[in-house]
């Protein structure tokens, strides 16, 4: 008897890391799941991003629970996307009751090299993605008078990041944001929250820009504890 | 098999209320309880407080869930009575992992108007009481060197402006900067020290008509019906007040392993209340 059974969660980002862990951790605790990812590379991040592989692969994690999985390719920058993702997940499965909007990037430069691209890359996937995704549920989390939203902010959504400005401001962004939300769907019985992870180990973090960071020089060995 | 199992956690104010929930949910999950309760009314306190057959219906409760406890009658204010009753706690159950330090009064009065008494005792339980808990408790999971996990009892009152709560808002508030310091000096030894702060929960220390009246001054003899249509008013979710159980269930993730890289922290329990 799992803390989520018969509940069905939204993840986005669920390809692996964070949200790979999300979904793997919603269907051992009996939920059935919808893993969107972006299956694509974006023209300012640095390191590898998801691949249809990844996806996959979070997809049988998840099957091996023994619950069902949904994966959807999907980019959180574009609300007809997300719209589509959610109808799809609610005809198959019926409802929605959990999004994790968790989908996000990490690039760095100091604030006043940043160019035009890096800045609106930033934004569009770790705040403006954000907005949409939960604007993509509420509407059917409003008629069912139920759901939790969890929003993936950062440590840096309280604290100042050298170098990286822009994510910075949408993570503080994301919890003015998820407040707004709270406030104006608590009448409706729905939670929003956010969470604020340090620095976890994940392939947004485990790259040589990310290695030279926290070691505080460049061409840094990355560890092997 | 429970979260908890072998643990042992010294609880404050734990013959009702919170205190008592957060017993026996620590028990349910395999914890052995060192329970604390002054057991006797404070002398600013308006409504009753606990009573020595609260406490002992306590150790019953946990009893019959074949947990192990250790009970008795004791005020935050003296050092050396919380010292002898977690040392003798310790002697008796071999170790200490969780402190959650959670007694408390509340004592409703206009700032500029209240006795130096009031002010004083609310300071003296509500704030310094928590620190010699806290002292008297945590060199025992020191010694133990396997880390653990201290719980301070805050509230929304930290966050959250009330009129006629100066003292008790203080007071909460003041606990949020000795938990982050402990959190930042107990790190090292991977004990984790965190806040929780809860909007109106529903027990004796709130259910009473001095609390009704904070809440409704605009009525003479307010009932808990007229109460609780106030204390709507705080939450954003559709709630007056929450139960114990809602903020034990929140305690056990922080002092249980789903928590174990969470420390420094204030977590809110309070249907919304700090988005104003």
């Amino acid at each position: 008897m799992g803390m989520l059974d018969g509940k069905v969660a939204l993840i986005t980002g669920g390809s692996r890391g964070q949200g790979r862990a999300h979904a793997v951790t919603s269907a051992r605790e009996g939920a059935d799941v919808i893993i969107i990812g972006i299956a694509g590379q974006m023209a300012t991040v640095p390191y590898p991003m998801a691949t249809q592989d990844d996806l996959d692969e979070t997809v049988k994690l998840v099957e091996a629970y023994d619950r069902r999985a949904l994966a959807i390719k999907a980019d959180v920058r574009s609300q007809h996307q997300l719209d589509q993702a959610v109808a799809r997940g609610v005809a198959e499965f019926g409802k929605i009751d959990i999004l994790i909007a968790n989908a996000g990037i990490w690039t760095q430069a100091p604030f006043w090299e940043l160019t035009d691209d890096q800045w609106e890359e930033m934004i569009g996937v770790n705040l403006t993605g954000v907005w949409k995704s939960a604007k993509a549920v509420a509407p059917h989390m409003i008629e069912r008078g139920s759901g939790s939203i969890v929003i993936t902010s950062s440590t840096n959504g309280w604290e100042a990041g050298l170098n990286y400005a822009h994510y910075v401001a949408a993570k503080h962004g994301v919890i003015g944001l998820m407040k707004n939300i709270a406030l104006e769907l608590a009448p409706h019985g729905i939670r929003c929250n956010s969470i604020s992870p340090g620095a976890i180990k994940t392939p947004m973090t485990d790259h040589q820009g990310a290695w030279d960071m926290f070691a505080g020089h460049p061409a840094a060995a990355p560890s092997r504890t | 098999m429970g979260l908890l199992d072998g643990k042992v956690a010294f609880i404050t104010g734990a013959a009702r209320g919170q205190g008592r929930s957060h017993a026996l949910t620590l028990a349910r999950e395999g914890a052995d309880i060192i329970a604390v309760d002054i057991c006797r009314q404070a002398a600013t306190v308006p409504y009753p407080m606990a009573t020595p057959e609260d406490l002992a219906s306590t150790v019953k409760q946990v009893e019959a869930l074949d947990r192990r406890i250790i009970a008795s009658e004791v005020d935050v204010r003296d050092l050396a009575a919380l010292t002898a009753a977690v040392d003798d706690g310790v002697a008796q159950l071999g170790r200490l992992d969780i402190v959650l330090a959670n007694a408390g009064i509340s004592t409703p009065a206009p700032t500029l108007e209240m006795d130096e008494q009031v002010w004083d005792e609310m300071i003296e339980i509500n704030l310094t009481g928590q620190w010699k808990t806290i002292r008297a408790a945590v060199p025992h999971i020191i010694n133990g060197g396997r880390g653990g996990s201290v719980v301070i009892t805050s509230s929304l009152a930290a966050i959250y402006a009330n009129a006629n709560t100066a003292h008790y808002s203080a007071a909460k508030a003041g606990l949020v900067m000795l938990m982050k310091v402990l959190a930042k000096e107990l790190a090292p030894q991977s004990i984790r020290v965190n806040t929780i702060h809860p909007t109106t929960v529903a027990t004796d220390m709130i259910l009473n008509e001095p609390t009704y009246r904070l809440f409704r001054p605009d009525l003479e003899h307010p009932t808990r019906a007229d109460f609780e249509v106030a204390a709507r008013t705080l939450n954003k979710l559709p709630v007056a007040a929450v139960e114990p159980a809602d903020i034990s269930n929140a305690i056990l993730y922080l002092v249980s392993d789903a928590g174990r890289y969470v420390t420094g922290i204030t977590h809110v329990v309070d249907a919304g209340g700090q988005l104003g």
